[in-house]
């Protein structure tokens, strides 16, 4: 009505572009997919020992480890959202796109679309190659659809942040550098061994307040426990709270980017 | 002489610069650090029960076992993110003008990784005073401390010409994945977590060959002054210079082309 076209359709342009140029970058989404799947099979076979150790939760450790690979996904969606638009920045696509009607939450919103669709690929590979690995899904189908829309909440929050990060920074070095950090979370969490066999006091500390270690046990439950509502109650509860943090960092940081341009 | 001189005065100029904008770029430097700091907070830390796996017998204990894992592997990443450095300079046009204005292009490369060396060699003086305060353990000679930490800081160059050859490549800061993931895959297909001894199956046979192996392994032994695979070590650095050196070298010429 006031010269702005609807926000739906800015979303669906921005969100087209985005998942475009994904899918159209090789160099990015083959190590993104691939990565996780190696590190899974690394993993699991470098730490096979810790099945010996009294408390070990799983009969595999190849079945306790495969939460590692969606939250390696989710780390790769922070990266690559980020770097896209910090690339966009760089290029003065974004000053370009700041002189149009464009809102700037349709600019956030659509720009997380690759994320999304990425997220899910990832996921089916890393299901795919889980399953060929031996592993069993305890909950069933239906703990593989809970997966999957865990997968999608924490593709929104991570890639979010992402943004953020290259909205306030307008440099993919600097999104880049948060793949270690974001790595670096995930390895100060449950993800190697459980709470119970962590000895050192304040590393379980730490993975006990890490909000990656909440997201790890829900996901890690459906795959080698079943049913825990409480767990997937907490782990989406937590995986909400990301991406609500996520987007409002986005969007303060879309603000202080569009005033300087 | 001239000709001697010029190259060099590129080398230090173009090293100086990637220092000084690493140092004045929180948003770079902080990276560099805290991941090597927090990757051995997490494995010295969160595994640390796996000092209890029957046959682990590492005589520093776990955590100086792991200390040297996170010194290589900070070493190297401190190669790969120069890597990151030298394809943002491609995507801003910069590293177009390095080419026009160094005649000797080789200084571009050198330049690069000596300033790779630089970063690296901050990054391990922050993760040794770190470890030395969560109870690293020195038994071995200042000597072999002094090998161990040499054979780190040079294992940098690896990491450097291999993200370099990528950089030079593709000269864009998508490919970043391209440059840290195979690393990544090579560190942990070595003994991280264990020592090789308590490897089996499929990961003990890639293990037994994987280069970084030999450079754990001799770091572990130096640390604790016992014999390893030192010679071996140091015949990793030398063909892997050679090999990744073709490669940026090539990489290079490809980026004066295109």
């Amino acid at each position: 009505m006031n010269g702005s076209p609807a926000l739906a359709l800015q979303v669906g342009a921005i969100g087209w572009r985005s998942v475009r140029r994904t899918l159209r970058q090789p160099a990015t989404i083959i190590p993104a997919i691939a990565f996780p799947i190696i590190m899974l099979f690394v993993t699991s076979a470098g730490l096979r020992a810790s099945e010996s150790l009294p408390g070990f939760p799983s009969v595999s450790y190849f079945d306790f480890a495969l939460v590692i690979t969606f939250m390696q996904g989710a780390i790769f969606a922070t990266a690559g959202a980020g770097t896209d638009l910090a690339a966009d920045i760089e290029s003065g696509f974004l000053d370009r796109l700041a002189l149009t009607p464009m809102s700037g939450a349709g600019l956030v919103i659509g720009q997380l679309g690759g994320a999304v669709v990425f997220g899910v690929l990832q996921a089916t590979f890393y299901l795919a190659a889980g399953l060929i690995g031996g592993a069993t899904i305890a909950a069933g189908v239906g703990g593989v659809l809970v997966i999957y829309a865990m997968v999608i909440v924490m593709a929104i929050g991570f890639g979010a942040i992402g943004i953020a990060a290259a909205l306030r920074t307008g440099s993919g070095e600097a999104v880049q550098g948060l793949f270690p950090i974001m790595f670096t979370l995930l390895f100060l969490s449950t993800v190697n061994l459980p709470l119970d066999l962590i000895p050192v006091d304040w590393f379980r500390w730490i993975a006990t307040v890490n909000p990656i270690s909440f997201l790890i046990d829900a996901i890690r439950s459906l795959i080698i426990t079943g049913w825990e509502p409480s767990v997937l109650l907490v782990g989406f509860a937590v995986a909400l709270g990301i991406m609500v943090l996520g987007v409002a960092l986005a969007a303060v940081a879309l603000r202080g980017r569009l005033l300087r341009t | 002489m001239t000709r001697r001189r010029g190259w060099t005065s590129a080398v230090a100029g173009i090293a100086s610069r990637q220092t000084r904008v690493l140092l004045k770029s929180p948003a770079l430097l902080v990276p560099s650090l805290l991941f090597p700091m927090l990757f051995f907070a997490a494995l010295a830390g969160g595994l640390a029960e796996l000092a209890r796996v029957p046959g682990f017998d590492y005589p520093a204990g776990y955590t100086s076992f792991q200390f040297v894992f996170v010194l290589f592997q900070a070493s190297m990443f401190g190669g790969v993110f120069t890597g990151f450095a030298a394809a943002r300079d491609f995507e801003s046009g910069f590293a177009r003008r390095l080419l026009l204005a160094v005649p000797h292009r080789s200084a571009i490369l050198v330049g690069y990784v000596v300033s790779a060396m630089v970063r690296a060699a901050i990054i391990m003086a922050f993760v040794t005073v770190v470890a030395l305060l969560a109870g690293l353990d020195l038994i071995g000679s200042p000597l072999d401390v002094g090998l161990l930490f040499a054979l780190a800081l040079l294992s940098n160059i690896l990491g450097s010409l291999w993200a370099l050859g990528i950089a030079l490549r593709f000269r864009t800061m998508n490919v970043a994945p391209l440059m840290q993931v195979p690393f990544f895959v090579l560190l942990f297909l070595a003994p991280v977590y264990v020592p090789l001894d308590l490897l089996s199956g499929w990961i003990r046979e890639i293990a037994d060959v994987n280069p970084v192996t030999f450079l754990l392994e001799a770091g572990r032994a130096l640390l604790v002054g016992e014999a390893g695979p030192v010679g071996t070590a140091w015949l990793v650095i030398l063909i892997g210079g050679i090999i990744l050196g073709i490669w940026s070298l090539t990489a290079l010429r490809s980026a004066e082309r295109g």
